[in-house]
């Protein structure tokens, strides 16, 4: 019946249908967990692969005691991360104290050190033969005892020195956007500053330093760099035992593939923590006025403690990286300003591309929940996988593509079809690049979108912006402190990587961390000095913006 | 717009190029690093007019690359480290046996593969240092005589991990037969003064600090460090003289299986093996030349004569596994 | 502009939480949404704002469809403005730039002169660069009316506005409110939890239960005529007491017979309930029907006395507070309705 249907007013012009925008952001975050798939597919199939005889060995000799050092290592360094990150960032955000501006940035500055860098220099300095020891033994004689840095606390500590501004970066941000107000609530409640800390502060906090430590947690299990230094077997290093010494690459990808596993709990378990509460609502403004004034001792303490971490975690081991620059005669030719500008090349566009794929992810999964927050999930599990593990199963399916349809080209063209090569493109890298550090840009970002409520949103809609206006105009202003710290963690790491770097690059494609490899694969760490100075350099750019431009809010 | 339009397709430009096979005659993947080969090639390229680029990476993560990339590969030469290495490669047919009577010629035989698919191009050796003041160096023969519980928590050594040590328990193992050799090695462990060390360089160091007395190192290591600091009261000692001999490496290349360039690669190889480009090639990291012929460095031969281990590298690459295992087992890691 | 909404159905998680509303306001009309909690009246200020789909019905306005099912206009494209609960300002921009943000119809130039008038207009002259994070709930909430006034909107819409704001200032600023929306002759729906501000500002009021309306009409004709038990009781303070048709048509209660305007006819005899209002009740000392004070509420100019019937019932009235009484003592009363508000008495079985 045709009558029914007619309505006795017109339509108004910009009658939409209304279902199609979950089905897009669903397929949005499909789109962006597929690459990952594809990769954690390749390790995956090789784990099926039938347990060979070099399985046996690992399960029998090595897999007892390298799941204990895992299991206490994450364990370790994630809660004191997590610690010294939240405690630098309630000190820098809220309080007051002597240097406190001065640290508020430079806080960050560890980030920029590559943790085998300062493994190397602290163990280095450290040790029995190292200065500190040695001058030890010329003042209090040879019996002098001082506990190992090669254990499992100096690994504990270095990994925390390296990892814990992924914490302070985010949950700095959680603390400024409260202001003194979660202090106040306390107060009013009759709740002194530190149970106003733990009872209030630190609860709407929660989401964010819970993401900082999951990225610190993952990034524990991924690393082999900084353990190796220490010789502390971890289930990573057994991963490239059984490669590199095993010969056997499908015992590796089975460890990897369990590594993966285990990672997965973590996150499942983060996720659930943070579904317990909406977090919504902690994102309205704090009122931005006024700072906690310390006491006079308090205010000596918190400053001490901050210049204490910032010598450990950067000046100590940048003083030792200058000091072998200028001792090593290390070259800076016209050759390093090309290290220079192709590293910064590489790292914004890998950043820039992680980071606008981080938000779209962040956006598919505020505006789909449901099954696009289990896809974001599963499309950020490539931080935990260990770099080499990790390039070799990007690797492997770009050639595969690349001989199929280098085939294709040769059946066409016959013999004299050009040889192309897209494993060693700026594409292959890029992708990588962005399995492997999506996490890092996706937790800031995440976190950071919890700020815009939904009013904000309709609000917008109903003032007539919406769409790219809206998010120009109220989600990126809003966006900007998580967006710049999802560029800057992301720029850093992709400076320092190495081993998707060394695999993917484009052949006569030097960096800085390909230089810093160069050098330390033959043990030589002075003449590697010089590429790690610049790497710290060129990553103070990104730490400076994303302080500039984080201090207006202060 | 139009600046961002320009923009984009100079961004473009940028990640496509690289894209298609380098314009090159010479391909080379290499696990020597950069500051090592890169003078040599642009010699070689001065020489005979071959353009050579090359990327370099852990010999690993080549060999994996050059397995995934099959018959579509841009390498022709595989250049890396470690017997154990270049064993793997034939075992997996990434090299391509060669007739070349320059190489054979120029090298000697327990320097290469049977089948002459990689050739040794610089000889590397590991052997004992210790401290001349707290060590006698008559008490030191071998590094079996390391086991000797007289030497309890006074050696130092490197971690398993490292492959030199896995070809050096590969040599043993070749010699002695795994259950001996897993005496002598849990017998290093229980002689250890400190956990073992992540590096060659830190064992010295230990050593010269007085950490401990003796230790396992390859000589360039000790090279570079009596290099920055002559009055290094540490000393090389030739191991098993008279009993096998010192055991060395080798770094060394081969042909991939699917080079297109297999003349230019062959030539370079020929050309790494003799001349100055071998003494080059060798003593640019204090490394012994593969190539009798050829002197060493006058730092190196200052180290004095020695007799080395003839045992064949490739058997060595043969039994790294089973030397990996067989330190797990032993508590050596 | 003239909004209608005709039997709007709406779905929310596979619940139904709208059922057949329907309404109209008239151009230049303020319409209120009151109702307990969850009994949808933010659902449908949503979806005639264009956030929510309906599943049935039909949402017009002056003659075109915004909403049908499967079909909504986009909130973008209706015109409309909104205050929301939260203000949902821009904590990036001062009040200036929060003012402008919707005025991007507006030629650049005119842009400032129409947002500095607008803020004029709520009196904020002196804060335009102050940011929100730096006002009071009060100046946020008039930016917020400020926002959603200076596009000119067709409709304003307003989600509960005033209800984080103190008692004192919500008076106020409802009345302020009124003032400006019936001088720029806007046509406003409002949801509200307090029915005393509904009535500040409303020139229509609907009431709604579980999703249906259950009477969409004057303040007045609520008060005094409502639909349903539940509007009467939701409505307003008051009590039902136990009563019966007389053969005149009028009704007899145990404080005598009423004779105001009936809401309905019933036949004689019937059984019925009476709501009796505080305001229905008089204080006459000469009053031979006398009640017990069980209990007081001072209310300033007058005081809410919750008295005890002879037969147990309970009535209030608003007695004038110079009478001041204490529990226990007694009171003379008289009966005075003009509007009788009479329901049939449900069966107890």
């Amino acid at each position: 019946m045709r009558i029914e249907q007619t309505v006795s007013a017109r339509d108004a012009p910009g009658l939409r249908h209304t279902t199609h925008h979950r089905v897009f952001w669903l397929l949005v975050a499909i789109l962006i967990a597929t690459p990952v798939s594809i990769v954690l597919l390749q390790i995956g199939s090789a784990a099926l692969a039938p347990r060979s005889d070099a399985w046996a060995h690992l399960a029998e000799f090595v897999l007892p005691r390298v799941i204990g050092n895992t299991v206490w290592l994450v364990i370790g360094v994630t809660l004191s991360a997590a610690a010294l990150g939240t405690v630098l960032a309630w000190l820098t955000a809220v309080c007051e104290f002597p240097g406190r501006r001065f640290l508020a940035w430079a806080l960050l500055l560890p980030l920029a050190i590559p943790g085998y860098v300062l493994a190397f220099v602290l163990v280095g300095m450290l040790e029995y033969s190292g200065p500190v020891q040695t001058l030890g033994r010329e003042i209090f004689g040879p019996d002098l005892a001082i506990p190992a840095i090669r254990s499992r606390g100096g690994v504990i500590l270095v990994l925390t020195l390296c990892l814990y501004p992924y914490v302070y970066l985010i949950a700095r941000n959680a603390f400024q956007t409260q202001g003194m107000r979660a202090l106040e609530i306390g107060q009013s409640m009759g709740l002194s500053i530190r149970s106003g800390f733990f009872r209030i502060a630190l609860p709407l906090a929660r989401p964010w330093i819970a993401g900082g430590a999951l990225l610190v947690a993952m990034e524990t299990l991924a690393d082999f760099g900084t353990v190796s230094v220490f010789n502390y077997d971890t289930f990573t290093t057994a991963i490239y035992q059984a490669w590199f010494g095993l010969f056997s690459l499908e015992s590796a990808m089975q460890l990897a593939s369990i590594l993966v596993l285990f990672v997965f709990v973590i996150v499942v378990l983060e996720q659930r923590l943070r579904a317990r509460a909406d977090f919504a609502a902690t994102g309205s403004q704090g009122t931005g006025l006024g700072r906690l004034r310390l006491g006079r001792k308090s205010a000596f303490a918190a400053t001490g403690f901050g210049f204490l971490v910032l010598a450990l975690g950067f000046v100590i081991p940048f003083c030792q990286l200058i000091v072998w620059t200028f001792g090593s005669g290390s070259e800076f030719d016209a050759r390093f300003f090309g290290y220079v500008w192709q590293t910064l090349v590489v790292a914004s566009l890998g950043a820039l591309l992680t980071t606008v794929v981080a938000v779209c992810l962040a956006y598919a999964v505020r505006n789909r929940g449901g099954p696009a927050r289990w896809l974001a999930r599963w499309a950020t599990l490539g931080y935990a996988l260990p770099g080499t593990v990790l390039a070799v199963g990007v690797f492997a399916p770009i050639v595969t593509l690349n001989n199929t349809v280098q085939e294709l080209l040769v059946r066409a063209i016959g013999p004299g079809a050009p040889q192309i090569l897209l494993q060693s493109t700026l594409v292959a890298m890029l992708l990588a690049y962005l399995i492997r550090f999506l996490a890092v840009a996706h937790s800031p970002v995440e976190s950071n979108l919890l700020r815009i409520t939904r009013s904000l949103d309709e609000n917008s809609r109903i003032l007539g912006v919406s769409g790219w206006q809206m998010l120009r105009r109220v989600h990126l202003p809003i966006l900007r402190g998580g967006v710049l710290a999802a560029f800057t963690l992301t720029f850093v790491d992709i400076m320092k990587e190495m081993p998707i770097t060394l695999m993917t690059r484009p052949f006569g494609w030097e960096t800085l961390a390909v230089r810093v490899f160069e050098m330390t694969s033959e043990g030589e760490w002075a003449r590697a000095s010089a590429p790690a100075v610049a790497i710290v350099l060129v990553g103070l750019i990104p730490v400076i913006t994303l302080t500039r431009g984080s201090s207006r809010v202060d | 717009m139009r600046n961002v339009k320009l923009m984009l397709v100079g961004l473009l430009l940028t990640i496509m190029s690289g894209c298609g096979a380098p314009d090159a005659e010479l391909v080379v993947y290499s696990a020597r690093n950069e500051p090592l080969i890169k003078p040599m090639f642009d010699r070689f390229t001065e020489e005979t007019g071959i353009k050579v680029v090359f990327v370099t990476d852990k010999a690993e993560v080549l060999m994996q690359r050059l397995q995934a990339e099959d018959s579509n590969t841009p390498a022709d030469v595989l250049l890396t480290v470690d017997a154990g290495n270049l064993w793997w490669a034939t075992q997996n047919d990434l090299l391509q046996p060669l007739e070349s009577a320059v190489l054979t010629e120029n090298i000697p035989e327990y320097l290469r593969d049977p089948e002459d698919r990689w050739f040794g191009l610089s000889v590397r050796a590991r052997t004992i240092v210790y401290s001349p003041e707290r060590a006698d160096a008559r008490m030191l023969s071998s590094y079996e005589g390391l086991a000797d519980p007289m030497w309890r928590g006074r050696l130092c050594l490197r971690t398993s991990k490292k492959v030199y040590n896995q070809s050096l328990v590969a040599m043993l193992i070749a010699e002695h037969g795994e259950a001996k050799t897993e005496q002598i090695v849990k017998g290093w462990v229980a002689n250890l003064a400190a956990d073992v060390f992540a590096n060659d360089t830190a064992v010295i160091e230990a050593i010269a600090a007085g950490q401990c007395d003796v230790g396992i190192v390859n000589t360039y290591y000790f090279g570079r460090l009596e290099r920055d600091n002559p009055a290094l009261p540490v000393k090389i000692f030739w191991a098993n003289q008279g009993s096998g001999g010192v055991h060395v490496n080798v770094s060394g290349g081969g042909v991939v299986r699917d080079s297109r360039h297999v003349e230019n690669a062959t030539r370079l190889l020929e050309w790494l093996s003799a001349g100055e480009a071998q003494s080059m090639f060798a003593s640019s990291n204090l490394e012994f030349p593969a190539n009798p012929a050829i002197a060493a460095d006058p730092a190196v031969a200052a180290w004095g004569q020695f007799e080395a281990s003839r045992l064949s590298l490739a058997r060595a690459g043969e039994l790294q596994s089973a030397a990996v295992r067989l330190m797990d087992r032993a508590g050596y890691r | 502009m003239w909004i209608e909404l005709r039997g709007v159905s709406h779905e929310y998680g596979g619940r139904r939480n709208l059922v057949d509303v329907s309404l109209r306001l008239e151009k230049g009309d303020i319409g209120c949404l009151v109702g307990p909690s969850g009994a949808g009246k933010t659902s449908v200020l949503r979806c005639v704002a264009g956030f929510e789909d309906v599943c049935g019905g039909e949402i017009l306005a002056n003659d075109r469809v915004l909403s049908r099912p499967g079909l909504t206009v986009a909130p973008e494209h209706r015109q409309f403005g909104m205050v929301f609960q939260d203000y949902a300002l821009l904590p990036h921009l001062n009040v200036l730039d929060n003012v402008r943000f919707g005025l991007h119809a507006l030629a650049r130039s005119a842009r400032r002169s129409r947002a500095l008038e607008v803020i004029e207009m709520v009196g904020l002259g002196d804060v335009l660069q102050s940011y929100p994070r730096e006002l009071s709930g009060g100046q946020q909430q008039r930016v917020a009316l400020a926002r959603a006034l200076a596009p000119r909107p067709r409709l304003l819409l307003l989600d509960e506005p005033f209800s984080n704001l103190d008692v004192e200032l919500r008076q106020h600023l409802s009345a302020e409110v009124r003032e400006i929306l019936k001088h720029l002759g806007i046509t406003a729906l409002m949801v509200t939890h307090d029915q005393a501000e509904a009535f500040a500002v409303a020139d229509r009021v609907g009431v709604l239960r579980d999703g249906r309306i259950e009477q969409w009409d004057a303040p007045y004709n609520l008060y005094h005529s409502p639909a349903s038990r539940f509007v009467a009781e939701f409505i307003g303070q008051g009590v039902f007491v136990a009563g019966q048709m007389t053969e005149l048509g009028r009704v007899r209660l145990e404080l005598g017979e009423m004779d105001g305007e009936l809401n309905r006819e019933f036949p004689a005899g019937t059984d019925v309930d009476v709501l009796l209002r505080p305001d229905d009740i008089v204080h006459d000392h000469d009053s031979t029907l006398r009640a017990e004070v069980c209990g007081k509420s001072f209310r300033g100019s007058d005081i809410l006395y919750s008295l005890c019937l002879p037969s147990g019932d309970h009535v209030l009235a608003a007695v004038p507070s110079h009478h001041n009484l204490q529990v226990g003592e007694h009171i003379g009363i008289r009966l005075q309705a003009e509007h009788v508000v009479v329901f049939p008495r449900p069966r107890e079985d």
